[in-house]
């Protein structure tokens, strides 16, 4: 008997192609995601060493950065973003790699159309030149954000070449409470890690509350794995992975299904498999949490406080924590319920799925957005916008007040017309709270979507288990 | 890409944790299809304020640090995106080596595909170079990629660790994707054999 393997390792074994004495391996990616800002510059250095795609059917390309959320008859107005756009498509054309058009119903965000497509499968190899990646890692599939280079590397080869990372068990025992989400489970976990606490890892979810997540919820705490600076997030597939996957267009068919399934129950991490790293969080310790500061690990549970600066752990995270408050225009010890917000976004790779708007028009029922607030809901691909529509969610939100869009990456990063302007503070479904992120100067304060809808209603951040 | 043997430049110190990459380059510059010209928008909120007028005093604008082609900076450097333009931001900006305590891994993988040396040192060591670098146009350092060795201003030397084969690109400056098409046949074979394993997975 060999010895007991992890989650990782098994993937990880089964993509060698080659390997160096010093552990460099050479490793097979099974799955190309390509999107129009990280890709123009790999394309180009194919052209000029004369080199194409090795398999241009294991790409799947689609733009999402930089695509307008109004309509978008009239085409993209900011012109940069129009070329960007433009030489992505030409680029697929020439080099034969499938592409969704901005007008194909199945464009969206890269990271939502992949498993939405069926194109993310477990015990796969899965890049893309987005840190972002990670959320692939939900079906038990080793998927990881690359550089440019790397994105040209792996259309001439099909391969990469990378050194095993460590493993690293986040073990979520317990059940949430009501109203904690997946977002507030990450949350916690990068509070508690830190974000650079995963660095040279890739992270492995397990426990009772990770568990009973549906396939949404694991891909929002995969995603979130690069905030804790892990490389990679994971979770071993189960039932509710199969079940999500069975009958999407490109998961395997009737005849290989059954093989393909018998494969990926030999995933999950044997009995016994040890790990570099363990980590234990309680469930039903959490609350739900938000963001006070411009790093994801500046967490405080939504009854809690502005952390004071003086009680930082050392000198370099006093100084960040200082500069933190005062770009936030927030002061120690305040309440964090009373942080009023002047707008909200709901989206992203993160929460842009079915199930987080469902979430939102539970709450949004009956209700109104606060007097003066903006709230926008920016579906995650043109499939999830028509499904809201079909079960009517569009209706609720705005009949509450919301502002309902075409899908994109919009305010997550603010690289299309969606931004905040100087000054503006924001409750955000996103993943990321760094200074400038969502529009030069603005504020962002990370939440679940839940809690979004709750800061919209109440026009400050806002304890979603009072609105009941 | 261009090889890395020996630098002998000034170093500039950014003493700030959890440097990410939308700090390093804003997203307004990603929209760019090509790969220099991007200095213009390296650290560019700390360096300009909203109307694009310059502002004072960000370290690489000062005159003894225009020309530094090193950064001395706080730990979790690079963290957040994948964006390759945030190492290609510094190289447009000449800078061709950066020292910390950690590096976020995406970054620092990116930094060896575009012949930047990225020097990871324990802290009171990167403190140290921390002080050397705040001593203006004399904050000269040297850095010996096959010695694995800085040399301070005063003559002192640190030494640091560094994966062997990433040495040996950055060295040379070879190219990663012209060694791994050697291995052709190789990946040949693991593609036949994939195909007899896991049929499904043929696009
Ligand atoms: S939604 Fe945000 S984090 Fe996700 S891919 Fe788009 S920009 Fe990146």
């Amino acid at each position: 008997m060999s010895a007991p393997r992890t989650l990782f390792d098994k993937i990880w074994d089964s993509h060698v192609v080659s390997r160096q004495d010093d552990g460099t391996c050479l490793i097979y990616i099974d799955r190309h995601l390509v999107h129009e800002v990280t890709s123009p510059q790999a394309f180009e250095g194919l052209r000029l060493s004369g080199r194409k795609p090795r398999r241009p059917d294991a790409a799947l390309a689609v733009a999402d950065h930089n695509v307008p959320t109004t309509d978008r008859s009239r085409g993209i107005d900011d012109e940069e973003s129009r070329i960007q756009v433009e030489t992505l498509a030409k680029n697929c054309a020439d080099f034969g790699i499938p592409y969704y058009d901005v007008d194909d119903v199945r464009q969206g965000i890269v990271h939502i159309i992949g498993p939405e497509q069926g194109f993310t499968l477990p015990g796969m190899t899965i890049v893309c030149g987005d840190s972002h990646t990670s959320t692939h890692g939900a079906f038990g599939a080793l998927a990881f954000g690359i550089g440019t280079s790397e994105v040209e590397h792996v259309l001439a080869t099909q391969t990469l070449i990378q050194k095993p990372a460590k493993n690293m068990r986040i073990t979520v025992e317990g059940q949430a409470p009501l109203g904690v989400t997946a977002k507030d489970l990450i949350l916690a976990i990068i509070a508690k890690l830190g974000t650079a606490g995963g660095t040279g890892h890739v992270v492995e979810y397990a426990g009772e509350a990770i568990r009973a997540l549906s396939m949404e919820g694991r891909m929002t705490v995969c995603n979130m794995s690069i905030e804790a600076g892990a490389r990679a997030g994971l979770i071993a597939p189960d039932q509710t992975t199969f079940d999500y996957v069975m009958g999407r267009p490109l998961a395997p068919k009737a005849g290989q299904w059954e093989s393909a399934l018998a494969y990926w129950k030999t995933l999950p991490s044997d009995p016994g498999a040890t790990y570099d790293t363990e980590v234990t969080l309680n469930a039903a310790e959490i609350e739900p949490q938000v963001t006070w500061g411009t790093s994801p690990e500046d967490v405080a549970p939504i009854s809690g406080r502005v952390p004071d600066p003086a009680s930082a752990r050392d000198e370099g995270k006093r100084a960040a924590m200082q500069r933190s408050l005062e770009y936030m225009d927030l002061n120690a010890g305040m309440a964090v319920q009373d942080i009023k917000v002047d707008k909200v976004f709901i989206g992203s790779c993160t929460n842009g799925r079915i199930e987080d708007l469902r979430q939102v028009a539970t709450l949004a029922k009956g209700r109104k957005v606060a007097p003066g607030v903006h709230a926008m809901i920016v579906p995650g691909s043109g499939l999830v916008k028509n499904q809201a529509e079909e079960e009517g969610l569009d209706k609720i939100f705005i009949e509450a007040g919301f502002d309902w869009r075409e899908p994109g990456c919009s305010m997550c990063l603010a690289m299309n017309a969606d931004k905040l302007q100087p000054g503006e503070r924001c409750a955000s479904t996103s993943n990321r709270n760094f200074e400038g992120r969502q529009g030069r100067g603005g504020r962002t304060h990370l939440v679940s979507p839940g809690m979004a809808a709750a800061a919209a209603i109440a026009g400050h951040l806002a304890d979603v288990r009072d609105l009941g | 890409m261009e090889k890395f043997t020996t630098l002998r430049a000034v170093a500039a110190p950014l003493p700030m944790v959890n440097i990410d990459t939308d700090k390093i380059i804003p997203k307004q510059f990603l929209k760019t299809i090509a790969r220099t010209g991007l200095a213009k928008g390296l650290f560019y909120e700390m360096r300009f304020d909203e109307k694009g007028q310059p502002k004072d005093g960000f370290v690489l604008d000062q005159p003894a640090y225009r020309h530094a082609q090193i950064l001395i900076a706080g730990e979790n450097f690079g963290c957040g995106s994948s964006r390759e333009h945030a190492p290609w931001a510094l190289l447009d900006a000449g800078i061709r080596c950066i020292v910390s305590t950690s590096f976020a891994d995406i970054f620092y993988n990116n930094c060896f595909k575009n012949g930047i040396l990225p020097i990871v040192l324990p802290k009171e060591q990167v403190d140290m170079l921390m002080d050397d670098a705040q001593r203006g146009a004399n904050a000269v350092l040297t850095v010996d990629l096959e010695k694995q060795e800085i040399t301070g201003p005063d003559g002192g030397t640190i030494q640091f660790d560094l994966d062997p084969y990433r040495k040996h690109c950055l060295l040379n400056g070879l190219d990663d994707i012209a060694l791994t098409l050697e291995k052709a046949d190789k990946i040949d074979a693991y593609e036949a054999r994939q195909q007899q394993a896991e049929p499904w997975l043929a696009g």
